[in-house]
């Protein structure tokens, strides 16, 4: 596109950029300050995640990108689109197929490779926040490891629900060392942190931070050895594709109280369907 | 078991524009394993303030208080705050004339607190049993003295300060608010100190009492007044 | 026994022309009570946070001796090492319990904080510890997951208490524990500490202007005026011989009740 960089952003900022990724990636879980930059939309669209994808984009990569699992919501397709005029670089929807995948909220479904890199879009990188107003305080928490009120949260979880009440933005440790936010991804996607091939990238526009994930580290949930971290989902198979092992969405379809759940990952759902499985609802609708 | 050499104590009043009280002056003290030395002489004479500073409780100004503490012999007018602690906890143990109530600790637990190296349970026992010997009912043990009668608290003192069993005994008037009858057990109880060995320094107002467990009388003589 | 836990020398600190401590020495012994005395100002809260690392001293050095026998100038320490001592080695009691507490966390969680910060990662356990803990400092074990806002005074300072000896601190500082509290709740809290301090034989640095709190727990007594030591000893040699013009007016100052 014309009048423009590409990927948007001015060389010297991706540098600026990329030097803070390469900090991140060499403290995994550790949060990097960075200089961001005004996007040309609002904060919590993701303008951190699109200024790290923009450092990290070549002109072969395949850019996907996702919102809450959905490669067509207004969210994805506006960044998707975004990139596509002024990178100039192949899309897709597909999981395989990207090497470059940006999202808000979820992992995908299908298991990454190590020639993908998944950027995720991140409102408030402090996982300490709610514990402790004091920025000055929660960098000192961290660079000596005090976490122990983290605990006591998931300690007054259990004491007043019976369980770790946390259902998305699951605290974890990085390489036994920083406690860190995965995003509001669903603890459900949680596991999937831990050892993944692909190199995870995490971006802060309004709180200026990037962290990052290495391939292949150790990811643990918090925990109590009684009361061991869970992966909990909905107790459905999907409506659509029939899947009973990955995340789903509930969607309401009437107003007489009738409903359905589904795959939240669209990519995986269709995947699914084109190769013959099929959910009850999609069984009745024929 | 007690050796005391040229003893000098005066108080300074700084409040009443440095006043200056000689109390003590060269006084000499010995007491020997199962002996009891009755302090003597007018009241004001500075019987009190020897027996605390005996105890440490007041400092002296000269001469040494030497006293045998589990074998060696410790000077107690110059030893450091934590011996001095050490040794009351171990060796040496005081009856004052007033008990210094605790707020809200039982009698029985006063007592028992002073039990040496025993289990709570027998602490606790062997208090009950010897407050019983006071006449002090059970009914009375569990509560805190404060509400207690001049006599009822002054042998919960005696019994605190008895069922430590220390080698060195200092007894300040203890039986001062005592009937005849309680009195009696006291006189009793000393004596069966002084059999067990124990070395006794003790103000006794009552001469019955004085003449029935002291051995021998050191008179402690006013001095005259501010120099 | 014959060494010492905490050793001071030459402590001094000044707030522009105020001086808060003038070449202050001080000395404490594994298991005893040592009560720092004076009127306000005198600076005797200065010489606690001084001696527990809180605060920077202009001159002098602070050792601690710490579980393995090593020696520590507590201000030379590195931060983590001192934060994590302040966490399980040592304790400090707030005059204010909120300053202490985390109001938004349940008596339970408050206890176990400590544990968790240490590692404890067994929920069961945890709680079982701070239920035994509650127990010690006399709150009912069925208060342990209500909120400290529900709690008297009496037993929020209870409560940090109990908050700071369940990881068993060998030295425990305590600045005014009972201030502020009524005369009948003091008396309880007073006897709770000697009590518990007596059994776990922990040390403590105590500060306090009340000497009657002074003589029910320390051993032994410093008593400070204007930044300086004026005169310390065996608690009751200092409060009932006082030599010193200063510690005379303190004790007959004192209301006999």
């Amino acid at each position: 596109m014309i009048g423009y960089n590409f990927a948007y952003l001015d060389e010297q900022t991706k540098r600026m950029i990329r030097r803070a990724l390469l900090k991140a990636v060499a403290i995994p879980g550790h949060q990097v300050p960075f200089g961001s930059r005004e996007m040309p939309l609002p904060y919590g669209w993701g303008t951190g995640g699109i200024q790290v994808t923009a450092a990290v984009l070549g002109r072969q990569d395949v850019l996907k990108v996702i919102d809450q699992g959905a490669d067509d919501t207004t969210n994805a397709v506006s960044i998707r689109r975004f990139f596509a005029r002024t990178a100039g670089v192949a899309t897709t929807t597909h999981t395989a197929e990207a090497t470059v995948i940006q999202t808000r909220h979820r992992i995908p479904e299908q298991a990454l490779r190590e020639d993908q890199i998944i950027v995720y879009q991140v409102p408030q990188p402090e996982p300490l926040s709610k514990l402790e107003p004091s920025r000055a305080e929660t960098r000192r928490m961290h660079a000596l490891a005090e976490y122990g009120p983290m605990h006591v949260k998931l300690y007054e979880d259990i004491t007043r629900y019976g369980h770790i009440a946390i259902s998305y933005d699951y605290p974890v440790m990085v390489n036994g060392r920083y406690l860190m936010s995965p995003s509001p991804i669903p603890a459900f996607d949680n596991p999937k942190l831990d050892m993944m091939p692909a190199l995870q990238l995490f971006g802060a526009g309004r709180e200026k931070r990037i962290y990052a994930i290495p391939p292949y580290t150790e990811v643990r949930s918090l925990d109590f050895d009684d009361h061991p971290f869970r992966a909990t989902r909905a107790p459905h198979a999907c409506g659509l594709c029939g899947a009973t092992d990955s995340y789903l969405d509930e969607v309401v379809t009437d107003d007489r109280g009738g409903r359905l759940f589904v795959c939240s990952d669209t990519d995986h759902c269709e995947t699914r369907r084109a190769a013959g499985h099929v959910g009850e609802q999609a069984m009745a609708a024929e | 078991m007690l050796q005391a050499r040229g003893l000098a104590k005066h108080f300074t009043l700084h409040l009443r524009g440095g006043v200056r009280l000689d109390v003590l002056r060269d006084v000499d003290l010995e007491v020997r394993a199962g002996e009891c030395v009755a302090l003597a002489g007018p009241s004001g004479a500075g019987k009190s303030t020897l027996l605390r500073a005996l105890y440490g409780n007041y400092r002296v100004d000269g001469g040494e208080i030497r006293i045998r503490h589990e074998g060696a012999m410790v000077d107690i007018a110059s030893a450091a705050p934590r011996e001095v602690v050490a040794v009351r906890a171990r060796t040496l143990g005081y009856v004052s004339q007033f008990l210094r109530v605790v707020p809200r600790v039982s009698a029985l637990d006063i007592v028992a607190e002073a039990v040496r190296e025993a289990s709570p349970e027998e602490a606790r026992a062997r208090a009950a049993a010897l407050l019983r010997r006071l006449n002090i009912p059970t009914r009375l043990h569990a509560l805190p003295p404060a509400t207690f009668s001049g006599g009822e608290q002054q042998r919960v003192n005696l019994a605190r300060g008895f069922i430590g069993d220390h080698p060195v005994l200092l007894l300040d008037e203890p039986t001062a608010s005592l009937d005849g009858a309680n009195r009696d057990i006291v006189v009793e109880m000393i004596g069966a100190a002084k059999a067990r060995g124990v070395a006794i320094v003790g103000i006794f107002h009552d001469t019955a009492v004085r003449d029935a467990v002291a051995d021998r009388l050191l008179h402690v003589n006013p001095l005259q007044d501010a120099a | 026994m014959d060494e010492t836990l905490l050793s001071a020398r030459g402590l001094s600190l000044s707030f522009g022309p105020v001086t808060a401590l003038a070449d202050v020495d001080a000395e404490l012994w594994p298991g005893e009570v040592l009560a720092i005395v004076g009127e306000s100002g005198s600076g005797k809260t200065t010489l606690l946070n001084v001696l527990s690392g809180r605060v920077a001293a202009d001159a002098g050095v602070v050792w601690y001796r710490d579980p393995a026998g090593r020696l520590q100038d507590v201000h030379a320490m590195p931060a983590p090492a001192l934060r994590a001592l302040h966490r399980s080695d040592w304790g400090f009691v707030h005059q204010n319990p909120r300053d202490n507490l985390r109001m938004n966390v349940s008596a339970g969680g408050n206890v176990g904080e400590r544990l968790m910060a240490q590692g404890a990662r067994h929920y069961g356990r945890i709680r079982e510890e701070a239920s035994a803990w509650l127990q010690q400092v006399e709150i009912d074990p069925s208060r342990m997951d209500d909120m400290p806002r529900t709690f008297s005074g009496g037993m929020l300072q209870r409560l940090q208490i109990a908050r700071t000896l369940v990881t068993h601190p060998r030295l425990v500082f305590m600045d005014e524990p009972t201030g502020g509290l009524d005369v009948s709740v003091q008396a309880r809290l007073l006897d709770l500490i000697r009590t518990l301090v007596a059994r776990l034989g922990i040390a403590v640095v105590l500060v306090t202007h009340d000497l009657a709190v002074a003589r029910l727990l320390a051993q032994r007594v410093m008593v400070m005026q204007r930044g300086r030591v004026v005169e310390q000893g065996l608690t009751d040699q200092v409060l009932d011989d006082p030599q010193h013009p200063y510690t005379q007016l303190l004790v007959s100052s004192v209301l006999q009740a």
